[in-house]
């Protein structure tokens, strides 16, 4: 890593967008608050001071609108990258992104492709108000023609903006939004991995915990608290929701024997489930124990007063993984 | 053309609608009877249009019709699954159709079908999307129309964000110094789809961003059972200067006004003067679509009185009367018209099912990891079967479903048809699609699994 400056998750996004905008005249940033304010997290600042008004648009108020204009721009060669500004705004657009910009190609027997990239900040623990701390990503990944990316760390948040950007299908990038200032060496001049592959971030050989964004962290220091008490856990940052890859989660389930998938995202119809099925039917006769999910409960996000009991931390994992422990 | 259609029953709930002042005017070039009249803002941009265009235009709109009424046949028929008849909105699709370039980009509904023809959309290929065959029927790159929308409203943003798209081209071409070919977008909705959200967000940032978009409103008055007065306490077209730009109101089934209003709504939007609204009042006369019942809730009266103005009438009585257009002509007219329609329902007809095997390429440009497994899983489903149906080989084998399924087929007998390729056995799916067979082309293909 001849370039590898530390970089903030927000600054390394906002680096991404900058350099897919200057290989690319046809990539526009199009959002609420992100042009002359930089977002409301400052993830686009600078840009439109060095892009210009018709390249970062300061759009109204209105996400179906984004969403909409943007598969308009998309059908007319452009390479639109629309910010919603936090995850629970994402249902105003929720129609657009599900009946149009996941079906436009299918609908059209692949004459008309829509590259659009959709940036959601999501996730809690950020002491906000309704609305601000949602995880929606199953909602989404249960749409075909979506791809959903989620970084967890610097170096994927610089490499997936640029990848999804690029990618001629739409692509949702959930950006962890409580992990923005969390910093991490950034290789500009390669990418870790094929975007759309799940990565083994702490090796290990009696369990297995998948994760992803906001949860990567509470994984991994759950991982190292199990090595205290004298057992390896290996985990995997799982980086893309659609497509997911199990073939990676298999490889390490059939050396472990034993899986917990945690997600901030209720349990009950999150993706914590289809994995459980899927690694169930793949790798039945290595599983020492039933998968074991770790989310959130089925209730609206909570108020800010009481959202770390809502939320999955680092003892809610080491509790599952006592309990897959104990098969 | 101004009053509120209606009550048909007492069950329906009659609403007192205070009649607001209107502000924007009717533009009609033909009145009911056929008369040419002139309007000083519109008249200009049709001058140019005499006997000879007139003709066609009655032309187009004549073909529209009797496919539409061919397409309702088919349905009926068992060989669409559905179909939105647009009997009586002929004179607002294709005057509005006739005003494009190829340059400039549709965005419809469902019931454009005459502005789909007018696009080279071949009827066929439309009739597809009906015929559940097909998602969107035509390649949009081809004919500049976006395909149909199903969901109302959500066309309208496209359009916008296409209009957008159309105004970035052309401030990045001026920058170089080049030329480039001014183009608008053109978004048909109708009184019902004005009510969505997306109409309003679209409309928003077309007059923020002065995208060149052309807003073309078929006001048919019913939204299937829900009339317009429901939907709006003012004429659509008074809608724009809400947003900031113009609103105009023709008589929808005045195809000279219509033509009029989208040349002037189209020129202003190519030459950078912001988005137009026209609204054409016009009537739906026939059903919503082939499982609705219009009597249920409107009144025969109320559709007879729309019939009085239907927009083909009109145009004839003009053709007649000024231009001494006679007999022949419409007869001729009708002969092709005729022609038109049974070319249609041939070539539909014959056209082979999809393979639903096709289906796995189509969601995403690029190899997806889940659509591939399963691919590979269904193909190794179906090859399961390859043993037991090794006797039903070819994919022209019809003789297990019966051939009673094609007799109102017109097209089998007359080798009038294109290349028909395995058209038997494609009619005979189509026509019986509960039939289980298993696709042809994995039988007999595959490995003994046993």
């Amino acid at each position: 890593m001849s370039t590898a400056p530390d970089l903030t998750i927000a600054k390394a996004v906002n680096a991404g967008l900058r350099r897919a905008m200057e290989e690319n005249p046809r990539v526009l940033l199009m959002g609420e608050d992100i042009g002359s304010l930089g977002g409301v997290y400052r993830v686009t600042e600078g840009l439109k001071a060095d892009f210009g008004a018709h390249r970062v648009l300061d759009t109204p108020l209105a996400e179906a609108g984004i969403v909409g204009t943007a598969i308009g721009l998309a059908l007319r060669g452009y390479r639109p990258v629309c910010e919603i500004q936090f995850d629970g705004f994402s249902f105003p657009a929720f129609n657009q992104i599900t009946t149009q910009l996941a079906k436009m190609r299918n609908r059209t027997n692949g004459d008309v492709t829509v590259p659009v990239t959709i940036r959601i900040p999501y996730g809690g623990v950020i002491g906000s108000v309704e609305h601000h701390s949602e995880s929606p990503e199953a909602l989404f990944a249960h749409t075909a023609g979506l791809r959903i990316l989620t970084p967890s760390n610097a170096q994927d948040a610089y490499w997936m903006t640029q990848q999804a950007i690029s990618c001629e299908d739409p692509v949702i990038v959930f950006e962890p939004k409580r992990r923005y200032w969390l910093k991490g060496a950034v290789d500009v001049e390669r990418p870790t991995a094929d975007p759309f592959s799940a990565q083994v971030v702490r090796p290990g050989e009696d369990a297995t915990v998948v994760a992803w964004g906001p949860l990567v962290p509470v994984a991994l220091a759950a991982a190292q608290a199990a090595e205290e008490d004298g057992r390896s856990v290996e985990v995997i940052d799982l980086r893309s929701l659609s497509p997911i890859d199990f073939d990676t989660i298999e490889d390490s389930v059939r050396r472990t024997g034993r899986l917990v998938v945690a997600h901030e995202a209720p349990t009950f119809g999150g993706l914590g489930g289809e994995i459980a099925a899927r690694l169930t039917e793949r790798a039945f006769y290595s599983l020492e124990a039933p998968v074991l999910r770790v989310g959130a409960f089925h209730l609206p996000y909570p108020v800010a007063a009481v959202e770390d009991r809502y939320v999955p931390d680092l003892d809610r994992i080491l509790e599952a993984l006592d309990r897959s422990f104990a098969y | 053309m101004d009053a509120a259609p209606s009550s048909p029953a007492a069950h329906v709930p009659v609403r007192t609608v205070p009649t607001p002042e209107v502000r924007t005017r009717l533009v009609r070039l033909l009145d009911r009877d056929g008369r040419r009249s002139e309007d000083p803002v519109l008249s200009p941009y049709v001058r140019d249009v005499g006997a000879e265009q007139l003709r066609e235009l009655y032309r187009s709109m004549a073909l529209a019709r009797r496919f539409d009424e061919e397409a309702t046949n088919l349905q009926r028929q068992g060989q669409l699954v559905l179909w939105a008849p647009m009997r009586g909105q002929e004179a607002a699709q294709v005057g509005s159709a006739r005003a494009l370039r190829p340059a400039d980009h549709v965005f419809p509904t469902y019931r454009e079908h005459a502005v789909a023809i007018e696009r080279g959309v071949e009827p066929a290929e439309l009739l597809t999307v009906f015929r559940g065959h097909s998602a969107g029927g035509w390649k949009p790159s081809e004919h500049h129309m976006n395909v149909y929308s199903i969901v109302l409203g959500c066309q309208v943003p496209h359009a916008v964000g296409y209009a957008m798209g159309i105004d970035l081209d052309r401030r990045a071409a001026e920058a170089e110094g080049r030329e480039v070919e001014p183009a608008a977008a053109v978004v048909y909705f109708g009184d019902g789809t004005s009510s969505q959200g997306e109409v309003h967000e679209g409309m928003v940032f077309a007059a923020s961003y002065d995208a060149p978009v052309v807003f073309f409103v078929q006001n048919n008055q019913w939204a299937i059972s829900v009339p317009f007065s429901t939907q709006s306490r003012v004429p659509l077209a008074e809608r724009a200067a809400g947003y900031g730009f113009e609103g105009i109101r023709v008589d929808g089934n005045d195809v000279l006004a219509v033509l009029a209003a989208s040349r002037y709504a189209l020129e202003k939007a190519r030459t950078g003067q912001g988005p137009v609204l026209v609204e054409a009042e016009t009537y739906r006369l026939g059903a919503h679509t082939t499982a609705d019942d219009p009597t249920k809730y409107r009144l025969r009266e109320d559709e007879s009185r729309w019939s009085e103005l239907d927009p083909l009438l009109r145009l004839e009585a003009h053709l007649r009367d000024a231009h001494g257009t006679g007999d022949d002509y419409f007869a001729d007219v009708a002969a092709d018209a005729q022609a038109f329609a049974e070319q249609a329902r041939a070539l539909v007809l014959a056209m082979d099912p999809p393979v639903f095997e096709d289906f796995f390429d189509r969601p995403y440009a690029e190899r997806h990891a889940l659509v591939e497994e399963e691919r590979a899983w269904y193909a190794a489903y179906q090859a399961g079967f390859a043993d037991t149906d090794s006797n039903d080989t070819g994919s022209n084998d019809t003789g297990s479903n019966g051939t009673g399924s094609n007799d109102d087929v017109t097209a089998d007998d007359d080798g009038a048809g294109p290349d028909r390729g395995t058209q038997a056995s494609g009619l005979t799916v189509a026509a019986d699609p509960v039939s289980g067979v298993p696709d042809a082309r994995t039988a007999g293909t595959e490995e003994d699994l046993a």
